[in-house]
């Protein structure tokens, strides 16, 4: 294992030596870009980067430019994870064979998705790669929406949340089902290592890709990326809707180590009801009727019913 | 680790599949990603076998599903070392998407393609459906019409895909069951001979080279798309001359000769017939009969190489016969049948016209028996003495129920 980088302060960990350049395509206020530097700049050791087609990659990697200087690849929309398994699986043969040196630092392997990637039609491959092992550090970039489509439904958009293949309209309050609990089927997995992340909280972020990168094993992060175009706040918002999302405990910061030891890693001071933060986001502003102003309520409730239960899991180790 | 030495004798016995799984333990092939289906799978059930005892020293990987095996190829590829998988029909089907990204990355990867029909209805049996769908793909496809022939083709795939002026993927074809599940005599090359012949590989811009960050599979538009398209045409166009190359260095190492395009008995012949696969070797006998017992100067044209696809070379094999029927095992999907649109588009313009006719056969892994094939040939020799086609353009053999036949030479 590698001497883990110390991050002493945001200011030396906000300036250091950038793999992910500054120069990109990306929406002014994404959190795509806050996150990917947070892990990026959370090491020193080499990487491998793959990603998923998505808005990361096609703001990234337009030729004849890219912004990444770091060994990078993107392949397709569903099988990031699997490319970085083939990676992960030829660094493995080429040193048994003795092609590369003992004495070679060992690289960390890492994979961006999107949800859209990582829920839906990427979850297969991400299964297979979890089920065998690879070791390598998953990142989904979470905001709840095929953003770099133009903002259609995926399986992690939450319950009233209008999208171009959920609108709300006359007869409907937008989307119908609640969103997929990612976090949970991952650590079924029997993944060493899954963690909730937000790139606002990034103390707690960096602790938690550090204990990733220094995990032999697949690890699984699920990134909560506030999307400005989609969820429709303004660009300079993202931090203080990223804020909302965990301090309404919508977004909750926490870890499960072996499949089982559920941590929580960020209690709020002061947790604000869930309406504050969806009034943030113009996506559920059709919400806030009376005639549908009952999802706010329910999912108030399924809130606190998780947090309940989260910190019962953490409370008997099990 | 080192690895344990496989003893071979001088002449073993081996099946398709078992030619393919050695050419891969004589290639010395870092990383397999794979996923099994009929008739490919003991491809990969024999080289896990090598690896379980020592006979190789890559890695395995079986992974969920063949979009995954062939995700998985391309990435340890461009890390920067040798991969191969196996798949037939319906597995091929379901990393179509992925042998684009292979060619247009531009990596290296040999797949051996067992051929198999494509569903629906569900059929495990061999005819070119699969092959057939991997046309556009942009990877070089090179066909064995017997397990001697899979043995060498893999082999030589590996050299051919990693050749500094290719760098494309191989599909070494063979047919399902008639070739993959037939165990004949199969002479190897020493294992010594077999690894030098293929040579180490050479990393280009690897992953893992982390002196030189590299981005793989960018995005372009139209104002490059078309450039790099070009570029990957281009190096598939040029690969001809390289591959004819490698078959030359083979055939010094090995005594076996193999060309582009395979011709046989069309030194005197009148008419041919234009197939794939193991229908050349049924052809050849079906050819010694009606010549001996009839006296019907038939000859047989196979492509060798399928991608680039060999025109000029098809074109002068057929300048002297005076009618041809291209037998395509695909159902052509409301067209006429791809060899057919290959060989007709390669003599239109040459001096040869030959009377050209498109017969469908063989699906689902129905036989092509000498029987029929003589029938064929009959045909042939009637129109060719005629000077026109007696029937439509395109005629299903072998099919029961009412005669299908379509295109009518006349327009009628």
């Amino acid at each position: 294992m590698s001497t883990q980088k110390v991050i002493k302060n945001l200011k030396s960990f906000s300036t250091a030596a950038e793999r992910f350049e500054g120069s990109h395509l990306l929406c002014p206020g994404c959190a795509h870009s806050i996150i990917v530097r947070e892990v990026l700049n959370a090491t020193n050791d080499n990487l491998v980067v793959s990603a998923s087609t998505g808005c990361l990659e096609v703001c990234t990697a337009i030729y004849p430019h890219t912004s990444w200087d770091c060994s990078w690849i993107h392949i397709g929309f569903e099988n990031s994870s699997t490319a970085m398994a083939g990676v992960e699986t030829m660094n493995k043969a080429l040193r048994n064979k003795g092609r590369i040196s003992a004495d070679t630092p060992q690289p960390k392997f890492v994979t961006f998705g999107g949800d859209g990637s990582t829920y839906d039609i990427g979850f297969q491959w991400i299964s297979g790669c979890f089920e065998r092992g690879h070791d390598f550090m998953y990142v989904c970039l979470d905001n709840e929406v095929y953003a770099n489509t133009g903002g259609q439904r995926s399986s992690s958009t939450p319950i009233g949340s209008s999208t171009t293949t959920s609108p709300a309209g006359s007869h409907s309050y937008g989307e119908k089902r609640q969103k997929k609990d990612i976090v949970s089927i991952m650590a079924a997995h029997g993944s060493p290592y899954v963690a909730q992340v937000a790139p606002n909280k990034w103390k707690d972020m960096v602790k938690k890709i550090q204990r990733g990168f220094d995990t032999e094993g697949p690890v699984f992060i699920n990134a909560m990326s506030a999307c400005t175009t989609e969820w429709k706040f303004a660009p300079n918002q993202t931090i203080e809707v990223s804020d909302l999302a965990v301090d309404s405990l919508v977004f909750p910061l926490y870890e499960i180590i072996e499949g089982r030891e559920l941590n929580i890693t960020y209690r709020p001071k002061n947790i604000v009801p869930v309406r504050d933060y969806l009034g943030a986001q113009p996506r559920f502003k059709h919400l806030f009727t009376p005639q549908y102003d009952y999802i706010i309520d329910e999912w108030q409730t399924r809130i606190d019913e998780r947090w309940a239960f989260l910190q019962k899991r953490e409370e008997i180790r099990i | 680790m080192n690895k344990r030495v496989l003893e071979l004798k001088d002449v073993e016995v081996w099946d398709g599949n078992m030619s393919n799984s050695n050419a891969f333990r004589q290639a010395d092939v870092d990383v397999v990603a794979a996923y099994p289906i009929t008739p490919s799978t003991a491809t990969i059930e024999n080289y896990a076998t090598f690896h379980a005892n020592g006979y190789v020293d890559g890695e395995v990987i079986m992974v969920e599903s063949e979009h995954a095996a062939m995700s998985a190829c391309i990435g340890a590829g461009a890390a920067g070392g040798r991969v191969g998988t196996a798949t037939s029909s319906q597995g091929l089907a379901l990393m179509i998407e992925t042998l684009y990204q292979a060619s247009g990355m531009r990596i290296p990867v040999v797949l051996c393609l067992v051929n198999r029909a494509l569903a629906s209805p569900l059929n495990v049996n061999g005819d070119h459906s699969d092959l057939y769908l991997t046309r556009d793909s942009g990877w070089i496809s090179i066909d064995a019409f017997n397990s001697q022939e899979a043995y060498d083709m893999t082999l030589m795939a590996f050299k051919i895909s990693e050749h500094k002026d290719i760098r494309l993927p191989v599909i070494s074809n063979q047919d399902g069951f008639i070739t993959s599940h037939t165990a004949q005599n199969v002479r190897p090359l020493k294992d010594e001979v077999a690894s030098k012949f293929v040579g180490e590989y050479v990393q280009v811009n690897a992953l893992l080279n982390f002196d030189k960050p590299v981005t793989h599979g960018v995005q372009t538009e139209q104002d490059w798309h078309f450039e790099h398209k070009a570029k990957q045409h281009a190096a598939l166009m040029g690969s001809k001359k390289i591959i004819q190359d490698v078959f030359a260095e083979f055939k010094e190492l090995s005594g076996r000769e193999y060309k582009v395009v395979e011709q046989y008995k069309m030194d005197d012949a009148e008419v041919a017939i234009v197939c794939l696969g193991s229908t050349f070797e049924t052809a050849m006998l079906a050819v010694d009969q009606i010549r001996k017992e009839e006296g019907i100067k038939v000859g047989i044209v196979a492509p060798r190489l399928f991608r680039p696809f060999p025109l000029e070379e098809a074109a002068a094999a057929l300048q002297n016969v005076k009618a041809v029927a291209c037998m395509d095992r695909s159902a052509p999907g409301g067209t006429v049948g791809a060899l057919y649109n290959e060989i007709s588009g390669a003599l239109i313009n040459t001096p040869a016209r030959p009377l050209v006719t498109n017969l469908i056969y063989g699906l689902g892994g129905r036989d092509m028996t000498i029987v029929a094939l003589k029938d064929i040939f009959r045909t042939l020799d009637k129109d060719a003495k005629a000077g026109k086609i007696s029937g439509n353009i395109q005629t299903l053999v072998g099919v029961r129920g009412p005669a299908l036949s379509y295109y009518n030479v006349e327009g009628k």
